[in-house]
């Protein structure tokens, strides 16, 4: 008897009892789509972080010296020469002072952004572009001027498109608007990204920031893979001068994104993980419907028997028929988690406005379809056995 | 074609033993049609069991067909039943989810054969029984004689050296188990071997031979046509000295 026949006999089995054969596989179903889910979920937001990540600059190495405690430092002029031996492994540099001050328009209102004390490169850096005006340039960082470049919050809403040529008030003295950069946001108001003020370096250090000395460097490798040899070369710089690795910190996005990548997987597979223990619920579920169901069935396995069943056919034909309600407990439950993932991916687009996608994975699709076929296997396994071990005259005689 | 040599079939509960089969021998030749009769609790069940291979004895042999089955494992025995043996029981043992086609191919399917093969066989059988047209029908909707019926066009199915009846009457109203008795013998004159089990002397009497069992012994063996064939069993028989010579006999 092919297994092909103990399909056909499953599935007549089971469609004699939907509703009990839909609650047996419930168990699987939970399990499944919950697996599904959370796969997808993460599988979104992991994709969801990388590629905010990249926009923020993958190839971008902080550099913080505190130097404090030291005799020794690092300065701008020291930086820049690292820059330029390394030049084949780094394609910009900024120093990067942020202060904290108050602004004033030509509208006399108060804004607070983000004032950024840069070099020339920055926009570089950061991938904006000019919509008007200049960059600030380098005359501009050894003379310490109060230009600005500012972002298109001031342009559009500030200034009403011609802020370039215009003055700003940045803690009450004023700034020449020298530049402004395209809008970064399709909102471009007061919290969006658009809403920043970049100064030379030096004039922020001189007249905005708390602290004078300049101990911030945004330097950009010329490749990803170039990253931690990047970090390597300059910790080794300043190893170089302060004899410890106390005195400054150098970070990448890579490195905190591979870290994050790692936690994300971690906290994945817990998940799901919690979620794969209602596949074993559903297995045990499975198990004591496959022995009500045996005994219900005492009858039937002795009239067979007495035709010439052998134990290995009536094993066979309840292992099948637990496999198949258990695999049709995956595929519903694969079915379930695809439009659950879709029903959340929407939901969180709708309501939080952030544009994750729970994507279901091939992998999570073939795995918890074979899971749950191994499940009904399993536990299908000792009613099963329990089944061919009956004897044919005792259970020719149930009722 | 069936030999049953000082079959033994002993239960022991606790300081109980019953012999349900007590050294009976029996010899049923290809083509002959017997009755194995007696009360209940006379050990009827226990041989037909054991012919049907669906038990063995605590002791003794049966040879079917030439071979030793008295000593084969349980996947030995279901070959041989499937292979050689047709049953046909009192409540008819049709598996009500499936439907006469798929009843009466049960057997074939366990027998290995190929869709095609099996669906031809069991077509023939069906139309044996007489109910062609009736093969997608469920046992539920069928009259209990064409049940039974059924139940013959499967036993019929295997082609089976020996078709086992266990009180195929007992079921049925009278005129239906009639009819079923003279298909029986029908079955019988077109050369199949049949062994009747019944408590009822009357639907015996159907058979050309009867063996009668008596607390697990054979206490009468031989023509249904005499008198003694149809004796109640009353008195004890270890006393009576006609019929206790008659005992193990199987001079056929
Ligand atoms: N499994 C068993 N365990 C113990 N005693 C049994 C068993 N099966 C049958 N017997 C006994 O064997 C005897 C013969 O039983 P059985 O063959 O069923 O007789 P019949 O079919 O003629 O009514 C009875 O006394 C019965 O109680
Ligand atoms: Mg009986």
């Amino acid at each position: 008897m092919s297994i092909w026949q103990c399909f056909i006999m499953a599935f007549k089995s089971l469609s004699t009892s939907k509703m009990r054969s839909l609650l047996t596989m419930l168990g699987i179903i939970i399990g499944v789509g919950a697996v599904i889910v959370i796969m997808a979920l993460g599988n979104g937001m992991t994709v969801y972080m990388n590629d905010s990540f990249a926009a923020m600059g993958t190839t971008n190495i902080s550099v913080n010296i505190s130097g404090r405690g030291s005799s020794r430092t690092v300065d701008v002029d020291d930086m820049y020469e690292f820059y330029d031996e390394n030049s084949d492994l780094f394609n910009y540099i900024s120093p990067t002072v942020s202060a904290m001050a108050q602004v004033r328009g030509e509208d006399n209102e108060i804004y607070t952004p983000s004032i950024m004390g840069v070099s020339e490169q920055y926009l570089d850096i950061k991938d904006y572009d000019l919509s008007s005006g200049e960059n600030i340039r380098y005359l501009d960082i050894a003379q310490n001027k109060k230009v600005c470049v500012v972002g298109a919050f001031y342009d559009h809403t500030v200034y009403s498109g011609n802020a370039v040529g215009q003055n700003i008030k940045i803690n009450g003295e004023n700034y020449l608007i020298i530049g402004a950069v395209e809008e970064q946001d399709d909102k471009t108001d007061e919290n969006s990204i658009d809403n920043f003020i970049y100064v030379p370096y030096s004039t922020a250090a001189r007249y905005l920031a708390r602290n004078t000395t300049i101990s911030s460097y945004t330097l950009v490798v010329n490749s990803d893979e170039n990253v931690s040899q990047g970090i390597k070369t300059i910790k080794n710089r300043l190893y170089e001068t302060f004899n410890s690795d106390d005195y400054y910190n150098v970070s990448s996005l890579t490195e905190i994104l591979d870290i994050m990548n790692e936690m994300m997987d971690t906290m994945i597979l817990i998940l799901a993980a919690i979620a794969a223990i209602s596949l074993v619920v559903g297995g045990i579920g499975i198990m004591n419907i496959m022995l009500v169901s045996v005994t219900e069935r005492t009858r039937e396995i002795g009239i067979r028997k007495a035709l010439g069943a052998k134990g290995k056919h009536i094993r066979t034909q309840f292992v099948v028929e637990a496999a198949t309600t258990s695999a049709l407990g995956g595929i519903i439950g694969i079915l379930t988690g695809i439009g659950l993932s879709t029903a959340v991916s929407k939901l969180l687009q709708a309501a939080m406005e952030v544009d994750i996608t729970a994507i279901p994975t091939a992998t999570s699709i073939f795995v918890s379809f074979g899971i749950s076929v191994a499940i009904g296997i399993i536990f299908g396994y000792l009613p099963a056995n329990k089944a061919a071990k009956l004897n044919p005259i005792e259970a020719l005689r149930h009722d | 074609m069936i030999t049953l040599k000082n079959i033994y079939k002993i239960y022991e509960n606790g300081d109980t033993t019953t012999y349900a089969s007590n050294n009976v021998s029996i010899n049923i030749e290809k083509g002959e049609f017997v009755a194995i009769v007696g009360q209940s609790g006379s050990g009827k069940s226990t041989i037909m069991n054991i012919i049907g291979c669906l038990d063995v004895p605590t002791s003794g042999t049966y040879l079917l067909n030439n071979v030793d089955v008295s000593t084969m494992d349980d996947n030995e025995l279901a070959e041989i039943r499937n292979k050689m043996l047709g049953f046909i029981f009192q409540q008819y043992n049709l598996i009500p989810k499936l439907n006469v086609m798929e009843n009466v191919e049960l057997p074939l399917l366990y027998a290995g054969l190929k869709p095609e093969e099996r669906h031809e066989r069991a077509m023939e059988s069906i139309k044996r029984v007489g109910l062609l047209g009736k093969e997608k029908n469920h046992p539920s909707q069928l009259s209990g004689g064409q049940q039974q019926r059924v139940s013959i066009a499967r036993a019929l199915a295997g082609n089976p050296s020996v078709i086992l009846a266990d009180e195929p009457t007992g079921a049925l109203d009278s005129r239906t188990g009639r009819e079923v008795l003279e298909f029986l013998q029908k079955l019988n004159s077109e050369g199949n071997t049949i062994v009747l089990i019944t408590h009822d002397n009357s639907i015996a009497k159907s058979a050309n031979r009867i063996i009668r069992l008596h607390d697990g012994k054979v206490v009468y063996d031989g023509p249904s046509d005499v008198a003694e064939a149809t004796v109640q069993a009353h008195v004890s028989f270890d006393e009576d000295p006609l019929l206790n010579s008659k005992e193990g006999g199987n001079e056929t």
